[in-house]
């Protein structure tokens, strides 16, 4: 537009000039508007790195953890149990009694009330747990010496990590000057181990951070996509098979359609009031249960997994149909045996994508109540559970500096899922993608 | 328990079934495989359908309706005082009941009278489902025998099975339906019981949002607001902050790709956009909590601007973010769309590559892009983890993006998580926002979709 606006004469085109200061300015602009979409990109790169590279950095601490070795000795009066205790004896045992000791015997020195808190302040309160497997396990140690390797509270973790900085201000780190000195001590005799984390993977959630693991949120994640499979893969291919190659085109095939467009687009929390309404109120199924979040996401996922085996359907040629049609198949028989076998690379492609999206997917599983804070691993889709995402955002929400790491790690076990599940499609479609 | 049994009993006679249906076709044909009507498998698949479908029906209709008789009879059983008293507490009661006669923990002190009706509700309960059982396995059973005689060479055993797959296809194609229908009405029931405590229009525009209803009647100072003006101005702003991020980076990278990349640019550049789109939102939740909202907050300060610590700017800069590969792929749809004899014809004319951009092949994309635009706004406002995790929970009407603000999806999840009753207006505001939020978004859709259909075919 700004060529018009310049003053110009008569014969402005044939001043050699105006010409080429024109021509320098267009192809400014030219060069300028490549910029935009380079810097365009490069943005939306920066960001994606930006992303990822925070969660590793925040996260890999987490799967390395550290113990410290005591030296228990299990005497059976500060267990309170016989000489050869029963089982059952062992299971009641006071383990807190025995820990307590075993701590306090390895600094005799430090005999005041409140310092010796401090030195227990060290070691997880999970330890004594520790303890009594160790025991319930080996009976035979009882009023024996062991060194034992326990797993160092969550303080102690970061400041052996490196996570929890050691130059702040004494009143602005968890630990003091002198638990700090304690562990030095006991680092430099080579009480102070790190090692996989393999319990991150195993253990349920839990208050203290240190113990705190994903392997009862993997299986809660684990049940909720059974439930998805089972009901989502059946019942989006045959709908998708009816309205590719049955349905007559009238104005209720042309609702169900519509429908089920604008279902893939309805934000998910929606559907999270649907399965309260539903499932929960009207159903009385069990809040927190992976069955209900695993209808939940199959009404969600389902619109996805129809419209992916559609195109896929669709890109069967007509040539399969006729020939099996000229041969006498019935039109049953005909989508069956030849046009389901030839379009099944694609719908496993599009029902591998929709589950990798129930599995990221949060926000319908706080409305039907899987956000409680559970301790045990589920065993079934009728046991109250939690799930993987659900499970990260209860953790980003905690207090506690421990669990930053935390949630970094159980995002990167997260991705790690995701990432699996895209390449085995994406894998798939390569392999058995059949160019007609 | 025993409903798993009818479950694997029903199973197991179909699969019977199968057998001894597909042997009996194969004697009757005998050596002469072309006698009969169809293949023996479908004879097979007669028979199991008769012994499953019957039996399944009947396990389907008492899992329906046994919440409700069981109830009924033990109502029965405890008497005229108990059925007097409110619902609430009748609802209390018989929870208990259920869950001393399931071993669970209750509510109260176990009394001997209770303990009785617990007896009696699981007695009740273990008696009915035998019966379900016997009436199940005798239904299959009958099914099996009629089935099995009736398989003969000439029995068109294929069109009926195929029928029969048939109802099945149809009835899977309209659960998408009943889906829609069943968001429609649980979120509309809920929000007519809403807006009969709450006038519509005070929740509409109502400029005070405070859920917080008293629970004693003398409670001071909680009354409750429920005006959904902030809520709405807090959603808005949050999606215009992310249009305003994914827009121009979405826009520009689409047309870069399309115009001026080359192919193996665009190959490597396009997958890993797409990650983007993958990436679940309660990362990118976590990510605005803790990466870009204490960085907003640090560079605020840092040139004295007094910045909230659960700004709507981190909020809504993350969204945009999780929104450019949404606008990316789908502007990038309509600019490859457009003919190339539009471009070509432009390139002819001395235009360059920019101008050809601007003046030719935008115009022509636009429907789709606006269109693109559309959707985008309708995933911004639906969008919950993001906001959770980063927005406020105090509803302010304000103009200012470093302030918080809440949204529609924030309070829904707020009002929801955790224990509550299900009758007080707190709870049911929760099913009108999402009856907004449905609304918006689907009309949202619906003109997207309006738009690139009707502006798209004049350049075919």
């Amino acid at each position: 537009m700004t060529d018009l606006a310049e003053p110009r004469l008569a014969n402005a085109w044939q001043d050699a000039d105006w010409t080429k200061r024109r021509l320098r300015r267009r192809y400014r602009a030219e060069r300028r508007f490549k910029a935009y979409g380079i810097i365009a990109v490069a943005v939306a790169l920066g960001f994606l790195a930006l992303l990822i590279g925070s969660v590793i950095a925040e996260g890999y601490p987490a799967f390395v953890r550290t113990s410290v070795a005591l030296e228990v000795d299990f005497d059976p009066k500060v267990l309170g149990v016989g000489e050869a205790p029963s089982r059952d004896e062992l299971q009641k045992a006071n383990y807190g009694k025995l820990l307590r000791e075993s701590v306090f015997a390895a600094f005799p020195e430090v005999t005041a009330r409140k310092e010796r808190r401090k030195l227990l302040k060290l070691v997880s309160t999970a330890a004594r747990f520790e303890l009594r497997e160790l025991l319930v396990d080996d009976p035979s140690i009882v009023g024996t010496t062991q060194r034992v390797w326990l797993t160092a509270s969550s303080d102690v973790d970061m400041l052996i990590k490196g996570s929890a900085p050691r130059d702040v201000p004494e009143d602005e780190r968890r630990l003091d000057d002198q638990q700090i000195a304690w562990i030095d001590t006991f680092d430099a005799a080579g009480f102070v181990e790190t090692g996989f984390n393999g319990e991150f993977f195993v253990n349920a959630d839990s208050r203290e951070p240190e113990i705190a693991g994903i392997g009862g949120a993997i299986a809660g994640s684990f049940y909720m996509l059974l439930v998805t499979l089972v009901l989502t893969f059946p019942i989006g291919v045959t709908a998708a098979i009816y309205l590719e190659e049955f349905a007559p085109k009238n104005r209720i095939t042309d609702m169900i359609e519509v429908n089920i467009n604008n279902l893939a687009a309805v934000p998910s929390i929606v559907f999270g009031l649907l399965g309260l309404a539903v499932f929960i109120n009207l159903f009385h199924l069990p809040r927190s249960a992976p069955i209900v979040g695993g209808l939940t996401l199959t009404l969600m996922t389902l619109p996805t997994i129809i419209i992916a085996a559609r195109s896929a359907l669709k890109a069967v040629p007509p040539s399969i149909r006729e020939g099996a049609y000229g041969v006498g198949a019935s039109p049953i028989q005909v989508v069956f045996h030849h046009v389901l076998p030839l379009a099944t690379p694609g719908i496993l492609t599009g029902t591998i994508i929709g589950m990798a999206r129930a599995l990221g997917e949060t926000a319908p599983l706080l409305m039907i109540g899987m956000v409680a804070f559970i301790v045990d691993i589920p065993g079934g889709p009728f046991d109250p559970a939690t799930a993987l995402p659900v499970q990260i955002f209860l953790w980003a929400d905690s207090p506690e500096r421990g669990f930053v790491e935390k949630v970094s790690a159980a995002i990167l076990v997260l991705l790690a899922f995701l990432i699996l599940m895209n390449a085995v499609a994406i894998y798939l479609r390569r392999k058995f993608e059949i160019r007609w | 328990m025993q409903l798993t049994i009818l479950l694997i009993a029903v199973l197991a006679l179909a699969v019977i079934g199968l057998y001894f249906g597909r042997r009996r076709a194969l004697r009757a044909a005998g050596t002469n495989l072309s006698k009969l009507h169809s293949m023996p498998s479908y004879h097979g698949w007669y028979v199991a359908l008769w012994c499953g479908i019957p039996s399944g029906i009947v396990l389907i209709v008492w899992l329906i309706i046994e919440a409700p008789i069981l109830e009924a009879l033990l109502l029965s059983y405890l008497g005229p005082t108990v059925a007097e008293q409110s619902e609430a507490m009748i609802g209390l009661l018989l929870n208990d009941v259920r869950n001393l006669a399931s071993g669970d923990v209750v509510s109260r002190e176990v009394d001997p009278a209770m303990q009785a009706a617990a007896d009696r509700y699981a007695s009740m309960k273990s008696t009915a489902q035998a019966a379900v059982l016997a009436i199940g396995v005798t239904l299959g059973g009958a099914g099996f025998g009629w089935a099995w005689r009736r398989v003969s060479p000439g029995l068109r055993a294929r069109n009926k099975v195929e029928r029969v797959v048939n109802i099945v296809l149809i009835l899977s194609s309209c659960v998408a339906i009943v889906t829609t229908i069943g968001i429609v009405l649980s979120v509309l029931f809920e929000s007519i019981r809403f807006f009969s405590i709450i006038p519509f229009w005070d929740f509409l525009f109502g400029l005070k949002w405070s859920p917080q209803t008293a629970i004693r009647a003398d409670q001071v100072g909680s009354t409750g607001a429920f005006g959904a003006i902030p809520l709405f101005t807090g959603t808005l702003m949050i999606t215009l902050i992310a249009m305003l991020v994914a827009l121009p980076v979405g826009l520009f990278a689409a047309i870069y790709m399309a115009e001026f990349a080359s192919p193996r640019f665009r190959n490597v550049t396009k997958p890993i956009l797409e990650i983007l789109a993958g990436v679940p939102t309660v990362v990118y939740g976590f990510f605005a909590a803790l990466v870009v909202a204490p960085a907003v907050r640090g560079i605020g300060e840092s040139i004295g601007l007094d910045v909230a610590s659960e700004s709507a700017l981190a909020a809504g800069v993350v969204m945009g973010i999780m929104i450019i590969p949404f606008i990316s792929s789908l502007s990038d749809d309509a600019i490859v769309a457009v003919p190339n004899s539009l471009r070509e014809g432009s390139l002819a004319m001395g235009a360059t590559k920019s101008e050809t951009v601007v003046k030719v092949i935008l115009p022509a994309a636009l429907p789709g892009i606006v269109a693109a635009c559309l959707l985008a706004v309708s995933r911004a406002i639906g969008e919950t983890m993001i906001v959770v995790m980063a927005a406020g929970l105090a509803a302010n009407l304000t103009a200012n993006p470093l302030d918080a603000v809440t949204t529609v999806t924030v309070q829904i999840v707020t009002l929801l998580v955790g224990d509550q009753e299900f009758d007080s207006a707190k709870t049911l505001a929760a099913f009108a926002l999402g009856l907004m939020l449905f609304v918006v978004t689907l009309a949202l859709n619906i003109f997207a979709l309006h738009i690139s259909r009707k502006y798209w075919e004049q350049y075919d």
